[in-house]
């Protein structure tokens, strides 16, 4: 699958202050590939998420997307970003401006297109994401699982190369868990590039193509879905999913 | 009890003066105090430093102090303006160190993600402070700025020292008339009241209108 990759991490090293928590991490993500990351809490897995679009930075390392290193901050980095969409655990969403403003907003300031064009589009989106008719609603009216569906759409309207997400499902209720993780389904299907960060091994067996294992700041193992739940290599993986596959 | 309605252009012009004073130097005020408040927040270190020197110095500096920095220390660098401009300058700058920091403690009242969110879209630093930062933090800061700029309005008394027009410099020359100091300076007191509970009203509008934006 990996024959063209997108996003490529080489011997990436993150310290929190004395906290070693990304250990020369390496991974590559091909166009149109779907990675599951899963481990345990505080494996780094997050960290890894958010250093692909620099909202952190790594001490050393490369990261490549579509073949150009991370920039520093700076225009060059802004125009990065705007080819890899993430979508966040708490949302996000703007407070302050309606669900399709929202949408909008990234198009019109960044991408200099006209608000009724943008508004256009962005309507197309909300009603991909099953929201046509909450576009006048601030996101406080909606409930979690809506709140992330316009997210998803949010990050879809600038058009990006590849979605970052970090842990999408983990701040919702059980019963809306399954509306987002059907959006994720259906972008997988659609052939988007996908790093997802996750719990969900339900979503992880049917929409993957790859699963990472991490624990402690390292890449554990990097196989197969199917592989890896049936037959984990390592003693750490097959020790988490005795954990959470068995309650 | 008639010293204004024998005086009332000297007081009128005294009133005029601190209200031409509280608008300019609330204006350059807002300004500065938004720039480094920018400053503060943004990415690059040196503006930060800026930010934090300029916040640093003219909150610990007595008003007074500066006043005479201004006054007498600008004209030796060649810079000679009018006093009222100069009493401008010094009470904007001032100020401005207090709105800066009323303003960095909006921006710190709006959530990390919702600046997160706004960076991953691909947008700007500007972008994002001016999009989404501010409009939220806006809200919190009406009533802390409020303050800072009531007591602007008061402070420009001590622009009376400094020969500028204003409302508690009147006093002197109605003294001088001889006129009864506790009336002459219930005017007064009057005037400042109107200018800072309309200030205060203002603000209080302020606050009605953009409480239910959201």
């Amino acid at each position: 699958m990996a024959v063209d990759p997108l996003i490529e991490l080489r011997d990436v090293n993150k310290y929190y202050g004395r906290l070693h928590v990304l250990k020369d991490v390496s991974l590559t993500v091909g166009r149109g590939e779907v990675v599951v990351v899963i481990g345990p809490s505080g494996s780094g897995k997050s960290t890894l998420c958010r250093a692909v679009n620099r909202l952190e930075t790594i001490e050393s390392g490369r990261i490549t997307v579509g073949g150009r290193d991370l920039p520093e901050e700076g225009k060059a980095l802004a125009r990065l970003r705007t080819e890899v969409g993430m979508v966040f655990q708490s949302f996000n969403l703007f407070a302050h401006r309606t669900v399709l403003d929202n949408v909008s907003l990234a198009p019109v300031k960044v991408r200099r297109r006209s608000r009724a064009d943008a508004d256009r589009r962005s309507r197309e989106l909300l009603d991909r994401v099953g929201l046509a008719d909450q576009a006048d609603k601030y996101p406080a009216q909606l409930s979690g699982g809506q709140q992330q569906r316009v997210a998803i759409a949010r990050a879809l309207a600038m058009d990006p190369e590849v979605l970052l997400f970090d842990e999408p499902t983990s701040a919702l209720d059980p019963e809306m868990i399954n509306e987002v993780l059907e959006v994720m389904r259906q972008l997988a299907r659609d052939g988007m590039t996908m790093v997802v960060v996750t719990h969900e091994m339900g979503f992880a067996r049917s929409a993957a193509h790859r699963v990472v294992f991490m624990a402690d700041g390292r890449v554990i193992e990097d196989r197969a879905p199917e592989e890896f739940f049936t037959s984990p290599r390592s003693e750490r993986a097959r020790d988490f999913l005795s954990k959470i596959l068995t309650h | 009890m008639n010293v204004l309605t024998d005086n009332w252009s000297l007081y009128g012009r005294g009133f005029l003066g601190t209200v031409e004073l509280t608008v300019y130097a609330s204006l350059l005020a807002l300004v500065l105090g938004f720039v480094m408040a920018a400053f503060r927040a943004a990415p690059v270190g040196s503006l930060r430093a800026f930010g934090t020197v300029w916040v640093t110095v003219l909150r610990n500096t007595p008003l007074t102090l500066l006043f005479f920095a201004v006054l007498l220390g600008l004209p030796r660098f060649g810079v000679v303006l009018p006093f009222t401009l100069f009493a401008v300058l010094a009470l904007g700058c001032y100020t401005s160190a207090f709105v800066c920091e009323a303003l960095r403690a909006g921006i710190n009242t709006v959530p990390r993600g919702q600046g997160e969110a706004a960076r991953s879209l691909g947008m700007s630093f500007t972008q994002t402070l001016g999009a989404v930062v501010l409009p939220q933090a806006f809200r919190s800061v009406i009533p802390p700025i409020g303050s800072t700029l009531i007591a602007l309005a008061k402070n420009s008394a001590i622009a009376g020292a400094f020969s500028v027009t204003e409302l508690l410099g009147t006093y002197k020359t109605l003294n001088e008339l001889g006129y009864g100091i506790i009336w002459t300076f219930v005017w007064i007191a009057l005037g400042y009241l109107i200018i800072t509970l309309t200030i205060s009203a203002v603000f209080t509008v302020l606050e009605k209108r953009w409480g239910v934006a959201r």
